[in-house]
């Protein structure tokens, strides 16, 4: 009964973090403030999701496949989204600024 | 318990559909790859709770697994592919 709440706790909370980075990515003004939105918070959505399928799963088999995959997201996710970074400002995308002079922003 | 992984999955099924507003209508072409990355990330999730909607995660897993490595390798390779010497002397004898 306390395995099946858990569950349900992680797998929700997991879903409200993955709501906020979803919404992150279409709201957030720019390139490199977009990738927090992906690298962070969506990392910790997944890593919250399939925690609670491990509670929910006891010890099997499955649930050590499932960790296996929880350590993959939780490496894999920032490592792509800093390759992209990196990528772009090699390319030369220049980052938005608030100028505090002229009381807005610039490219 | 079915059902609740059955709710939580169409839900996911709606947060993964709002990143491909910014795959439409990036400006840049690494908001797209950007979008396109975390539309995958979170399909993973969504295959996890598919196997428990079936009742067979034994073998939802390793397609999981499987598809979590195809999706980083892809992105990285876009990645390390964009910031590479050939690529940038090649724009730059375009513009010039």
């Amino acid at each position: 009964m306390i395995q099946t709440t858990f569950s349900i706790l992680f797998v929700v909370l997991g879903i409200v973090f993955m709501l906020v980075g979803s919404i992150g990515i279409v709201r957030l003004p720019d390139f490199y403030s977009r990738t927090h939105a992906v690298s962070k918070s969506d990392t910790l959505g997944i890593i919250f999701v399939i925690g609670g399928l491990i509670v929910y799963e006891g010890f099997t088999q499955s649930s050590l496949k499932l960790l296996f995959v929880m350590l993959f997201i939780a490496l894999a996710n920032p490592i792509g989204t800093h390759a992209l970074a990196r990528a772009a400002i090699r390319k030369g995308l220049k980052p938005r600024l608030y100028n505090r002079s002229s009381k807005e922003d610039t490219r | 318990m079915e059902h609740f992984f059955l709710y939580s999955a169409i839900a996911l099924t709606i947060i993964i559909a709002v990143p491909m507003v910014r795959v439409v209508k990036g400006p840049t072409l690494f908001d797209r790859i950007l979008a396109a990355n975390a539309i995958a990330t979170k399909t993973i999730v969504l295959i996890c709770l598919t196997g428990y909607i079936y009742g067979r995660i034994d073998m939802f897993i390793d397609i999981t697994l499987a598809y979590a490595i195809l999706g980083f390798l892809g992105s990285l390779v876009i990645a390390k592919y964009l910031s590479s010497y050939k690529v940038r002397r090649q724009r730059k004898q375009e513009q010039s």
